[in-house]
């Protein structure tokens, strides 16, 4: 089947370059003319296709305006996004006018100042006075539109307030983790480490459980893996044995690392991290309260864009970023409004990531505050439920991304 | 310098006299001679163009119809990346960077500049050939090599590089990451080092020529628009490029040698890496630092050709030709300050940010000068639509399109909610992709008779613009609303949200045009290839241009000129000045007594 297409495909583009050699050879015959004298004909036809071009260009942008206009994104559902809304209207004006303003005069003069040959065209090498309004005029609109758009600009990247609360948004191919503080307030996020992330403890939060968990970990690996080579090292080829011994010293560093975490955390109870919640495939947000958002990365960079609340940044591994604002409207104000009873905010990944980064989602759900204490109350509560969440993140881990699970890569 | 290049003209007669058979290879392949390693790199060029081209006709097919079969692209592809007919996920995103890296870098960088650098910077400079001979040679050679790689990295088994044109680390970094992080990027960035090492070489040949070779009367105030296009272009090369070449050779260092610049703390496949403290953010300003010069790279010539095709098919000089001039030099300087605005995103500081917001709009007032003093040039004209006036005009409506919504784009703050999305594919297709296309299909059609002695048909360069442009508005201008419904780009389908299932037939739409925008591409080939072989004789000066290209024989011959050099009297845009008999006074017209010069 294939091969016959292919074969109809050939065929007909044989047919296809010999009727176009036979047109060109005929207009070049008919025209009896040489190729470089453009007949009147053709000059008045092709200006008034430039005219006809712009009225169907301008035909085309307006059925997208109509259509398209408003539908692209819903009200915005965050504070600071109204404002940004405000500005791309502003800014939406402007670039409106100056594209028809100089696309009409563009072709219009195209159409109107056609050749013809009793005509000489007016010699008009320069005019200084032109000249500067042009510069003019640009830099002053500009100059509006760069100061309008600096103050939404820092108003947007203000310093969140103190009692914002705060969420982490964690990052890896091809999912997101969301973790919020728990229900003591005042203690915030636990800290993390990379050198932490394992199965059981996904974004590398230090607590002593988790930091004598992986130096366990990685001491069983080493210690198998030293046995290994110990007993097989005259069976294997060269070349394999070149392989273990560099992933032996790399677990020695690795778990040297975690012992430096160890050492460091002496002094240090990291209490705080035991009440950390972590969630996945949804998380809420309050309504009506500042939240600031902490980025993270485990592997690439990933973007964090929640595209109804006018929010993005990116999440680099091995800095956070943030990014703060006030969701004002409810998931289910948002669904009378739109009418959709299945309509769901959502947090996707904005910056190419891997095979899956199409499909890197996760719901937000905007929540009156007292619902969103409830909520946030059973995430935290409950030692058992906690348990099933993580159980059920992990099974959508490995069925979400098509790589392999983690653990099984390490193993490998 | 007047004696200078005089000497220097003397010197190449005297060399020209003595000159010895060329055999074929000399002649062909490892041509010195700029005329020739102008059309090698316009054939390349095109070459590469045909693959990207095919490339976002694949792409455009799945985002069209998601999940569709389509038997050519299992033909095309095989078992392995389009397994029964559908098109494998790592595959999309390969041809989404192989497309992007072949049209900026081999064919908007390389074809555009490589081809109509070097075909009239001698010319029109009234110069025998480029300063080095053979260093132009080895830039071509360079292009020839890197382009070779860049297409033999699509035959791995791994697949080629697929992190995205710009290829932002650790992804690009790491092999575990996706396939394309394998021996494809490694191609990729060996293809990239060779081809810093063509456009240098070019670049540095450019400048030098252009200081240098300049004939007798040629001030740097009498050199047609193209030439100063050219000449800052090949400054912002040459400045940049290194850039470039010192961000990959570190990108190598981290993927080979265990460095960390741009790797921190990452734990990816189960396993923690070793490197610790650099920043992925250290290398997207790297990148960026050639990567935003890169696109005035690729636009300045493309303005410049236009500038010059305008004017002689307007029959009228081109309108402020020193503001022109100082647009080109205002835009070419500025393009190295706003390099940030790629990255309001990354958590860079908010103040630091505003500072390219500033820096970025101010790039719009040389931009929006540049327009209207095209529009002032066409207002009064007696315009001859040649297909290449028409791809002008074509240009000057792409420039204005795309160039509009680059305000959005530069203001951090709306830029947080479209960045990454369609509208800057929208935005960047049109005002560097189509404008610069479009700027070398002029170039091809005018000078088509100055590279190959002959005449393109006619006929089907209108129909060939037509189908163009409609075409390229009709992909590219729903983007926008795409972008604006809040969808990023490099998504492999969007059909796992709900909220883009109302832009899908706004893909439909895009896929379409694309496609026969595809095919209308064939209008062009066929009258490109058969105008070489059979086209019409070309006259001496078949535009009625100004220009010193057309004081030369139609027939190349080695240097240029038989006799001596032609000298230069006066400005290249002297179109129906008043009291002329002819609306055009070549260069070399002696000024009359009392004439002023422009």
């Amino acid at each position: 089947m294939i091969k016959l297409l292919i074969v109809i495909v050939v065929v007909l583009g044989v047919i296809a370059i010999a009727q176009l050699a036979k047109v060109y050879e005929l207009t070049a015959k008919l025209r009896n003319a040489r190729e470089e004298n453009i007949s009147q004909r053709e000059n008045k036809m092709n200006a008034t296709l430039l005219l006809v071009f712009m009225f169907a260009l301008y035909a085309f942008v307006i059925w997208h305006f109509i259509k398209y206009g408003d539908g692209g994104l819903p009200d915005s559902a965050s504070l600071h996004g109204q404002d940004l809304d405000a500005l791309l209207n502003f800014n939406w004006v402007i670039i409106i006018a100056v594209f028809f303003l100089t696309n009409t005069l563009l072709f219009y003069f195209a159409y109107k100042y056609y050749h013809r040959p009793d005509r000489k065209a007016y010699y008009f090498p320069h005019n200084n006075k032109l000249e500067l309004i042009w510069t003019v005029i640009p830099a002053v609109v500009l100059a509006v539109i760069i100061i309008y758009g600096l103050r939404v600009w820092n108003d947007v990247t203000d310093e969140a307030s103190e009692d914002a609360i705060v969420i982490e948004l964690y990052s890896k191919q091809f999912d997101w983790t969301a973790r919020y503080g728990g229900m003591n307030d005042l203690d915030g996020l636990g800290d993390t480490d990379y050198n932490l992330v394992s199965g059981t403890n996904p974004l590398g939060i230090i607590t002593k459980q988790n930091i004598a968990d992986k130096y366990a970990e990685l001491d069983e690996q080493v210690k198998e893996l030293e046995h290994k080579i110990e007993h097989e090292k005259d069976i294997m080829s060269d070349r394999k044995l070149g392989e273990l011994t560099d992933k032996l010293e790399h677990l020695k560093r690795h778990r040297s690392r975690v012992f430096d975490i160890r050492e460091r955390s002496n002094n240090n109870e990291y209490t705080y991290a035991d009440d950390d919640i972590l969630v996945k495939g949804e998380f809420h947000i309050p309504k009506g309260k500042e939240v600031l958002f902490i980025f993270r990365s485990q592997d690439v960079i990933h973007s964090a864009y929640m595209p109804h609340f006018r929010a993005q940044m990116n999440t680099v591994p091995g800095m956070t970023t943030q990014f703060k604002m006030v969701p004002i409207i409810s998931t289910d104000s948002m669904r009378i409004k739109l009418d959709d009873p299945s309509f769901n905010y959502v947090l996707l990944c904005n910056k190419i990531c891997g095979a899956a980064h199409f499909n890197m989602q996760m719901d937000i759900v905007v929540d009156e505050y007292e619902d969103y204490k409830k909520w946030l109350e059973e995430q935290g509560a409950p030692a058992e439920e906690a348990d099933a969440t993580t159980e059920t993140a992990k099974e959508e881990e490995s069925t979400a991304g098509e790589d392999k699970p983690a653990d099984e890569l390490a193993e490998n | 310098m007047a004696t200078a290049s005089h000497e220097h003209n003397a010197h190449h007669d005297d060399h020209h006299e003595h000159h010895h058979e060329e055999n074929f290879i000399s002649k062909y392949i490892f041509s010195q001679d700029h005329k020739m390693i102008s059309k090698q790199f316009l054939v390349t060029a095109i070459f590469m163009a045909i693959v990207a081209m095919m490339m976002s006709v694949i792409f455009r097919m799945q985002l069209g119809w998601p999940g569709e079969k389509f038997g050519f692209v299992e033909a095309l592809l095989g078992d392995r990346w389009g397994e029964d007919g559908i098109l494998d996920k790592n595959m999309y995103l390969a041809l989404v960077t192989i497309h992007g890296t072949i049209m900026v870098f081999f064919v908007l960088t390389g074809g555009l500049s490589g081809t109509f650098s070097n075909l009239l910077i001698p010319f029109q400079c009234g110069a025998r050939d480029m300063a080095s001979g053979f260093l132009n040679m080895l830039s071509y050679w360079f292009f020839f090599a890197s382009s070779v790689i860049m297409l033999g990295s699509l035959f791995l088994e791994t697949g080629p590089a697929s992190g995205g044109w710009t290829i932002y680390p650790p992804l690009s970094a790491l092999p575990q990451a996706m396939p394309g992080s394998g021996a494809g990027m490694t191609w990729w960035l060996v293809s990239m080092a060779l081809f810093v090492a063509s456009a240098l070489l070019g670049g540095l040949n450019y400048i030098v020529t252009v200081l240098n070779l300049r004939t007798k009367g040629m001030k740097m105030t009498r050199l047609p628009l193209t030439i100063w296009a050219f000449f800052v272009t090949a400054i912002l090369g040459v400045l940049s490029f290194p850039v470039l070449f010192a961000c990959v050779l570190l990108l190598i260092f981290d993927r080979s040698m265990g460095t960390s610049f741009y790797l921190s703390d990452i734990n990816i496949g189960g396993e923690a890496l070793d490197q610790t403290g650099g920043s992925p953010i250290l290398f997207q300003h790297l990148f960026w630092f050639l990567g935003h010069p890169e696109v005035y790279i690729v636009l300045l010539p493309a303005l410049g050709i236009s500038s010059e095709i305008i004017s002689t098919n307007s029959r009228k000089p081109i309108f402020g030709y020193r503001a022109m001039i100082g647009s080109i030099l205002a835009i070419g300087f500025l393009s190295f300050i706003v390099w940030g605005h790629h990255m309001f995103v990354t958590g860079m500081n908010p103040f630091l940010g505003a500072v390219f917001v500033f820096t970025t709009l101010l790039i719009a007032i040389p931009s929006a000068v540049k327009v209207f003093n095209y529009i002032t040039t066409i207002w009064k004209g007696n315009i001859v639509y040649t297909p290449a006036m028409l791809f002008s005009v074509g240009l000057v409506s792409t420039f204005i399109t795309g160039g509009v919504t680059g305000i959005i784009l530069a203001d951090s703050a709306l830029d947080i909610n479209v960045h990454d999305t369609y509208f800057v594919v929208a935005h960047f297709h049109i005002v560097m992709g189509m404008s610069a296309i479009f700027g070398m299909f002029a170039g091809v059609y005018h000078w088509f008779p100055r590279m190959y002695g002959r005449m393109m048909n006619t006929k089907l360069g209108f129909a060939h613009f037509w189908t163009t442009i409609v075409c390229a508005y009709g992909v590219f201008f729903p983007m926008h609303f795409i972008g604006l419904a809040g969808a990023p780009r490099r998504y492999y389908e969007y059909t796992q949200f709900p909220m883009f299932d109302h832009v899908a037939d706004l893909n439909v739409v895009v896929s379409v045009f694309a496609i026969v925008g595809a095919i209308a591409q064939g209008i062009f080939l066929f009258n490109f290839f058969y105008s070489v072989f059979r086209g019409q004789k070309a006259p001496q000066n078949p535009w009625k241009s100004n220009t010193l290209e057309w004081t030369a024989p139609v027939e190349h011959i080695h240097g240029n000129w038989p006799g001596a050099i032609p000298e230069v009297h006066r400005w290249p845009y002297d179109y129906s000045k008043p009291g002329k008999e002819e609306d055009f006074i070549p260069q070399t017209v002696p000024l009359e007594e009392g004439e002023e010069d422009h």
